[in-house]
């Protein structure tokens, strides 16, 4: 194939003219066959160019001591100085860490209530419940973070439900903005909450495609319930378990800054910043509230965007090797 | 033969009939507790502050009032403003936005030759890597100059190149006789995308719409970032600076001498932003499905 389109066509009527002349006539034919096209496609492309490209080449800034009055190209290079600082610091492998680690956890639980709803609700399908329970899921999708933070204040606050519920049972009350440690489950359970009707809908839409021929024949054979679900229902959507977790795995740098900020309200409860600061909060913190310091000490832009860098260059290899993996397994759900 | 037959069937499906009352009840449980968070949040905007602040957040408003709404409404400018704004760069963005994507996803359909990859790897390697935060803000603020205004929170979110690829696969599917007729007839490429391609595709680009959107609609990201100015607050700004301090909304005259009920008055400003959007998505919900599936199984 890759040979074959290398042959160029050679039309009789280019014979005698020059390479030059080829080329503007070639030129010419493309622009009257795709003028109107690339005229459609020209918007998009300033757009992509400017908000998506331009900043690219602004990363230069990671090398550099970056002061407003220099400005971006004045500021004074400094290699690979903010880097050095990041790894010295300690915070590159803290907010890589807790990075990893919640969006691994976020998979796992994610995942797995996804699959095991997909399948309650296949079971149920025919009812007209089933469309009830599924848009009830998809509600929190709907609602944005800040709203999600609201909702957390009003259940985990000193005065919020749980505290109301342990109070009204004589027990203790928990005051979750102070315990750092507490918020590995809660941002688990907010991302569950908010996240489950979407994946909910992927694995149903797999799971609904299966030639119902194969579970009659089960039925026959007198599997239950169990032994279809064990022997004919996993199987057939493993693949798309796998690919999904896969692409997954390739956005396991990219934290979701809405739930890791305005769920902790992290802008004020600086000490739970220990197991809640990411790359994406970390980065936007260097940008505004800087006082708020918490775990890692002052940061520069320079260092913040050094950070985004080296984010940036580890998700391109994960998703590149991720997309690689998915390739291999089902071609048509790679994303390139 | 016969009735063991009749008696397999007959305990197979009572069988499913119980497993099936079971699978009901647990879902039930669990639509309960994924709504209840909601339930709390409105209870708690119909409980009368002081009692909030005592006793707590309770599942029904024992000690019901309805002051926190009473208040919002005394002094509804900035929550109105807001929602003017909110609406404003929702209807602008997602117009412009979903126009310039097509364009450009039909383009990319349709254009012949190496140029046709070339363009294609063009929209996609911004999905595989990103100048990150800090060169985007430095070049947004610094470079084009455009912090504190309208076009700010409505231009960075104009073309998404994930949405540009999804529709282009879209319009990879029209069937190509009849582009081919059009253009027998005579009529260009622009002609064939306004008058052919785009009322075919209504469903396609009605499903992407919706979730431009709802991006629009649910941003705060981009006010976080270059809004400082109070009359540019879109609704989700607001309620991320009133989650901060909830006096913000005490500005004008009319409401100076009234205490402000701190915590319900939140929980109001929550339902009031949140509840109509439920609303709308609710009814819009299975179009969201169809997009979900298409984005996840392409």
């Amino acid at each position: 194939m890759a040979k074959s389109a290398k042959l160029k066509v050679i039309l009789t009527t280019d014979i005698g003219l020059t390479p030059r002349e080829i080329f503007f006539k070639n030129l010419r034919r493309y622009f009257s066959k795709n003028g109107w096209l690339l005229l459609l496609i020209l918007p998009g492309l300033i757009h992509i160019l400017m908000i998506q490209y331009a900043p690219m080449f602004g990363i230069i800034i990671a090398f550099k001591n970056y002061r407003n009055a220099d400005g971006i190209f004045g500021s004074k290079w400094v290699g690979l100085d903010n880097f050095k600082f990041l790894v010295a610091s300690g915070t590159a492998w803290h907010i890589t860490y807790n990075t990893v680690l919640m969006n691994s956890l976020f998979i796992l639980t994610g995942t797995a209530a996804a699959l095991i709803l997909a399948l309650l609700l296949n079971e149920i399908y025919a009812s007209k419940l089933a469309q009830v329970y599924q848009f009830t899921l998809f509600i929190p999708f709907f609602i944005g973070s800040v709203i999600v933070g609201y909702i957390a204040y009003a259940i985990l606050s000193n005065n919020g439900f749980i505290d109301y519920l342990l109070k009204t049972h004589g027990q203790q009350i928990i005051s979750f903005y102070m315990n750092p440690e507490d918020w590995r489950v809660i941002l688990v359970i907010a991302n569950l909450w908010v996240g489950i009707g979407f994946g909910t809908i992927i694995y149903l839409s797999g799971i609904i495609a299966i030639n119902p021929e194969f579970f009659e024949a089960a039925q026959l054979d007198g599997a239950n319930k169990l032994q279809q679900i064990w022997g004919i229902t996993l199987p057939l959507v493993r693949y798309l378990v796998v690919i999904q977790v896969l692409l997954a795995i390739g956005r396991i740098f990219t934290a979701n800054f809405g739930l890791f900020y305005f769920v902790p309200q992290v802008w004020k409860n600086g000490g739970l910043l220990s197991t809640v600061d990411v790359i994406d909060t970390f980065v936007y913190r260097a940008l505004y509230g800087g006082s708020l310091t918490g775990a890692t000490g002052i940061v520069s832009l320079g260092m913040a965007a050094a950070a985004g860098f080296y984010q940036s260059v580890v998700g391109l290899a994960l998703i590149v090797g991720a997309n690689m993996l998915v390739r291999k397994i089902s071609p048509e759900h790679a994303l390139f | 033969m016969a009735t063991t037959r009749h008696t397999f069937l007959g305990s197979y499906k009572l069988q499913k009939r119980t497993t099936n009352a079971l699978i009901h009840t647990i879902l039930v449980i669990i639509s309960l507790l994924m709504l209840l968070p909601f339930w709390l949040v409105i209870s708690a905007s119909f409980t009368d502050n002081q009692s909030l602040v005592i006793d707590g957040y309770q599942i029904w408003p024992f000690h019901f009032s309805t002051q926190a709404y009473s208040y919002l409404f005394m002094s509804p400018d900035s929550l109105v403003r807001a929602y003017g704004v909110t609406a404003f760069v929702t209807l602008f963005g997602t117009f412009f936005g979903l126009l310039i994507m097509a364009m450009m996803a039909y383009g990319l359909a349709r254009i012949t030759g190496s140029t046709r990859k070339a363009f294609t790897f063009f929209v996609l390697f911004p999905l595989l890597f990103s100048g990150g935060l800090i060169p985007f803000y430095l070049v947004m603020t610094k470079i084009y100059n455009i912090n504190d205004s309208l076009l700010a929170l409505i231009f960075p979110y104009l073309v998404s190149p994930w949405y540009v690829l999804l529709l282009r696969s879209f319009f990879n599917q029209l069937p190509s006789e009849i582009i081919e007729s059009a253009k027998i007839d005579g009529a260009n490429e622009l002609r064939i995308f306004f008058q052919i391609a785009v009322p075919l595709s209504t469903p396609a680009l009605a499903t992407i719409g919706l979730f431009v959107l709802l991006n629009y609609w649910n941003d705060y990201w981009l006010a976080m970032l270059f809004i400082t100015n109070h009359n540019l607050f879109p609704l989700q700004y607001l309620l991320f600076q009133m989650l901060q301090n909830a006096e913000i909304m005490n500005k004008s005259p009319q409401v100076e001498h009234v205490a402000v009920p701190g915590q319900t008055l939140r929980m109001a400003m929550a339902v009031v932003a949140a509840g109509p959007a439920i609303f709308v998505s609710l009814g819009l919900g299975r179009y969201f499905v169809r997009g979900i599936t298409l984005g996840a199984l392409k």
